[in-house]
């Protein structure tokens, strides 16, 4: 009798349970999007309000507003970052008119902005337009002199970061610009023990258009046939036309091995479907190019395409918030010859997982400069490393009167005024 | 005083390129024209110290596969004056680089991979002698560590056998298959409901053609399927045997009326067993999305991944397939054909996307010439809507559902009375709440076909040639055996007519063939 009694009570909870695992089972069953940590934590979501107070210098209108004014290409480029970064700031929460409790000061000086006429942007006076913006700044506010640049922060997008050179062996020459030896540099630019890569700086994806990318996607449920993909040049015939200088003979050796491999769907043709053929392959190639950096990664985390990077030492941007091993694949340059059987022997459940990590919102978000700014992208990204950085340690602020800079160091072509 | 110093810098030079490229021969070369050359002042003994120099160079660089240059011995040599201050190195170099025609570099090295024979490669100690020179560089502006990439030109490595290897290959689609596997899993239908396929059936000389198609389209569907086999005239061995060799899960159900000869009663002979299935599905609770699949019938994979997406009931487009299969087509006005409209079924949809009526197919052009007979040499044409363009929710016909619309009939007050079931709408109260899938009919997700032999057509039994044949035949006359007079005579006159057309074409063909050869006697045995 206590049985039947039971039985009757033990049905609804057991039911119940049968439910819920049903209900758990369906959800997970949906969507398989993995959370991403870097080394600093699950900071992707990090909302960078409230951690940190930025003082945007009023700086007159020749060294931003008036070179956009000139040439408004600098506007869709990929060094674009810097002028995008100088309006979120303006207009965004943790900009503050007070600089005295300001934790961060940002002097927008668009160094990148001086084009040719084909687009290609000129470093050759960059040098001379940071010093003088910096002479301006530590000339009408206090701020700079009391730090000599320790709590200023510069967005310096172009090929070799700081060094303002095109050419890698004169950028490795010229080296940092001595007046932002203290300052933190937030560049596209990255590569370990690099002269042009400082300590501390906060390294960033290139500006790709978003707008232009969201209205080429295809729907998801479109099968990925093709099992490389790559679009570019392999040999710069133009400025490198024995080959071997060109992305250190990496990208000739991946035309020299693979163009009779089905497999590898790579050319030098720019095809309108170029969007939409990324979405529909497994991995996409990353070499360097003239800089290790390229807008192709991008291209390939939003397009959900594993990114093969082929660049020896790279530092990828945001690396200590997002985990670039697990998500892309990293080929060695003299592994090269051997990139079919690396691909191919890659185990299922790791391809698996990068796509998994490679479909998560937030991770496409964080390599996006969208117009208006929207939680999660890089904008926010470059906040948080900032914030991650703070508080400043004890050597930031100088005793009065102490110099460190030497504001005579380099060449003297820069010490013109500008 | 860089001159002074070359002899020395070509031994050293030699010696590296000895010891990494493996090329003695090369090495030992360089090594007597360093040491015949000498630093002399003798301009004839320059000027072919020079060319040998170049001469070297060339060959090596032949021998290495990429460009050796000349300038790497400067370079190397000078390497550790360089760094020590950095504007007369920066002086030195400019001097040095008009010789070359390309960008040269402060750094230069030869990184010598690429070839098949370098089985090793040892890196070069030039880059030792980089490395400190790079240090002093480095430990100016910063005291970190080297980095080993080092800048300049490098070897474009290429291996032995740049060609795909079939082993990686067939890795790589195999990976390419689970990768869009999971993507359907992802993005596909989520939660895949199993497919009950409806097909109504008979013995006759075209089953097995039909069949064996619309088993093979069924093998291929994604999803988990039950194929329900409705066959007039009770189950027979030899449809049973086709459906078990399809390795579908099967339902064979008889009944018991035999398959009519005629069109129009054949039509409504399929409806009844198709509501037959319809009853025993529901008997049998059986859950899922039933699609009707008529033998002859052709079905894109589409169909099956649309259909997953259906509510209750559902209407897709059908292309309508009416062959003629006669000598003669019906005679169309310019005007007629005009106005020709499409040979679909389906839901038409207003703007807002939603159902506003039916398209059908416009049987008008074909009126009086259409077969009436299974068999007969004439198109055949679809009556109203076919049951083929409709797909239902077998909760729908269940007893009780949870979330059953109340515009569904219950089924058995349906052909309870002998009436003609006509097309599935009449399941329902309402016609307006069929769904219309397929991008609201755009496209066409099936296509309907009747082709079949006469009805009396002989066939090998289950297609098994037993006995074997002992009269051959002919493949030109095929013996079509007698049944009713009419029928028969006009046939063979047909046939007849057919014959004499193609033998006087081709008559005339030949006639005319040889007219135009010039040569003689060539009259060929056309036929």
């Amino acid at each position: 009798m206590a049985l039947a009694l039971l039985r009757p009570r033990l049905m609804p909870s057991a039911v119940a349970l049968a439910l819920l695992l049903v209900a758990c089972s369906g959800v997970a069953r949906g969507q398989d999007t993995e959370r991403i940590e870097g080394s600093a934590g699950d900071v992707l979501e990090d909302d960078p309000v409230g951690r940190l107070k930025v003082y945007v210098y009023e700086l007159p209108t020749k060294y931003n507003k008036k070179m956009v004014a000139k040439d408004s290409r600098c506007l869709s480029h990929m060094f674009a970052a810097e002028i995008f970064m100088h309006r979120f700031l303006v207009s965004s929460a943790i900009r503050t008119l007070n600089p005295e409790e300001a934790d961060w000061f940002y002097t927008p000086v668009y160094t990148t902005c001086d084009l040719t006429p084909w687009g290609h942007p000129l470093p050759f006076k960059s040098p001379r337009i940071m010093r003088s913006a910096i002479q301006f700044i530590s000339s009408h506010w206090p701020y700079w002199n009391r730090t000599e640049g320790a709590d200023h922060f510069f967005v310096v997008p172009h090929d070799f970061g700081a060094c303002f050179h095109y050419q890698e062996e004169k950028a490795i020459e010229r080296g940092i610009l001595p007046l932002l030896r203290r300052a933190t540099l937030v560049q596209t630019f990255g590569q370990k023990d690099h002269v042009c890569l400082k300590e501390g700086s906060i390294n960033i994806p290139p500006y790709a258009p978003p707008q232009k990318m969201k209205t080429h996607l295809v729907p998801p449920e479109t099968p990925r046939s093709i099992f490389v993909y790559f679009r570019g040049l392999f040999y710069d015939t133009a400025n490198d036309p024995e080959g071997g200088y060109y992305a250190r003979g990496a990208r000739a050796s991946v035309w020299e091995n693979f163009k009779n491999n089905p497999l590898f769907d790579i050319s030098t043709d720019h095809p309108p479907t170029y969007y939409e053929d990324m979405q529909r392959s497994i991995f996409c190639l990353c070499p360097l190019g003239w800089a290790p950096w390229s807008p192709r990664l991008v291209e390939a985390v939003v397009f959900g395409c594993i990114p093969v990077i082929i660049a020896d030492d790279i530092v990828l941007p945001f690396a200590d918030a997002i985990p670039w091993d697990e998500i892309g694949v990293f080929v060695a340059e003299d592994d090269v010859p051997k990139l079919d059987t690396i691909l191919t022997s890659i185990p299922m459940e790791v391809i698996l997982r990068k796509q998994r990590l490679l479909a998560n919102p937030s991770m496409k978000q964080a390599m996006l400069f969208p117009q208006p700014a929207q939680p999660g992208d890089a904008f926010h990204q470059i906040l948080n490393g900032l914030a991650r950085k703070l508080p400043h340690d004890k050597g930031v602020h100088l005793n009065p009167g102490q110099k460190v800079l030497n504001w005579t160091q380099g060449p003297v072509g820069d010490l013109k005024p500008w | 005083m860089m001159k002074s110093l070359l002899p020395q810098s070509q031994l050293r030079r030699a010696a590296a390129a000895g010891r990494s490229s493996g090329g003695g021969a090369a090495s030992g070369g360089a090594d007597g024209a360093g040491s015949d050359g000498g630093a002399g002042g003798r301009a004839p003994a320059a000027s072919t110290f020079w060319f040998l120099l170049h001469a070297l160079c060339c060959l090596v660089s032949l021998f290495l596969g990429f460009r050796f240059s000349r300038l790497l011995f400067f370079l190397l040599f000078s390497t550790s004056e360089l760094y020590s201050t950095s504007s007369s190195s920066s002086a030195v170099l400019r001097a040095t680089t008009t010789t070359t025609t390309t960008t040269t570099t402060t750094t230069t090295t030869t990184n010598t991979f690429t070839l098949s024979f370098a089985a090793t490669s040892n890196p070069p100690p030039s880059t030792l002698a980089n490395h400190t020179a790079l240090d002093s560089a480095a430990a100016g502006t910063s005291g970190h560590t080297q980095s080993h990439v080092v800048v300049g030109r490098h070897g474009i490595r290429i291996r032995p056998w740049p060609h795909p290897d079939p082993v990686e290959v067939m890795r790589a689609h195999r990976i390419m298959e689970r990768v869009q596997e999971e993507q359907r899993r992802w993005y596909g239908v989520k939660e895949p409901r199993q497919v009950l396929v409806v097909t109504p059936t008979y013995s006759r000389a075209f089953q097995a053609l039909h069949l064996t198609g619309l088993l093979h389209s069924l093998r291929n569907v994604p999803y988990p399927l039950t194929w329900i086999v409705v066959e007039a005239g009770g189950t027979t061995n030899a449809t049973a045997s086709l459906l078990a060799r399809s390795g579908l899960t099967i339902v064979h159900i008889p009944f018991p009326d035999r398959m009519p000869h005629d069109w129009a009663d054949r039509h409504a002979t399929e409806n009844r067993m198709r509501l037959h299935s319809l009853r025993v599905i529901r008997e049998r609770k059986m859950d899922g999305v039933i699609v009707f699949a008529d033998d002859s019938n052709v079905h894109s994979m589409e169909l099956f991944d649309e259909v997953q997406k259906v509510q209750w009931m559902g209407a897709v487009s059908v292309g309508i397939l009416a062959h003629t299969g006669a000598a003669d087509q019906p005679r169309l006005s310019e005007e007629d054909k005009q106005n020709m409209p499409l040979p679909v079924q389906g839901p038409a949809c207003n703007s807002s996307g939603q159902l506003a009526g039916w398209h059908t197919f416009n049987s008008l052009p074909f009126t009086g010439k259409t077969a009436t007979v299974v068999g007969e040499a004439a198109p055949v044409l679809p009556r109203g809507l076919e049951w083929a363009g409709f797909v239902l929710n077998s909760r729908m016909l269940w007893k009780e559902a949870e979330g059953k619309p109340d515009w569904v009939k219950d089924l058995d007050a349906v052909g309870e009375n002998g009436e003609e079931v006509e097309n599935p709408l009449i399941l329902l109260n309402d016609p307006s709440s069929v769904e219309p899938l397929g991008n609201c009919g755009k496209k066409v997700l099936l296509w309907w076909l009747r082709v079949e032999a006469r009805a009396d057509s002989k066939f090998p039994q289950g297609w098994v040639i037993e006995p074997p044949l002992e009269v051959v035949v002919p493949a030109k006359r095929t013996p079509w055996p007698e049944t009713t007079a009419e029928h028969s005579s006009e046939l063979l006159n047909t046939k007849q007519d057919q014959e004499d057309r193609r033998l006087s074409r081709t008559n005339r063909s030949s006639r005319s063939r040889s007219t135009t050869k010039r040569k003689g006697g060539v009259q060929g045995q056309e036929n």
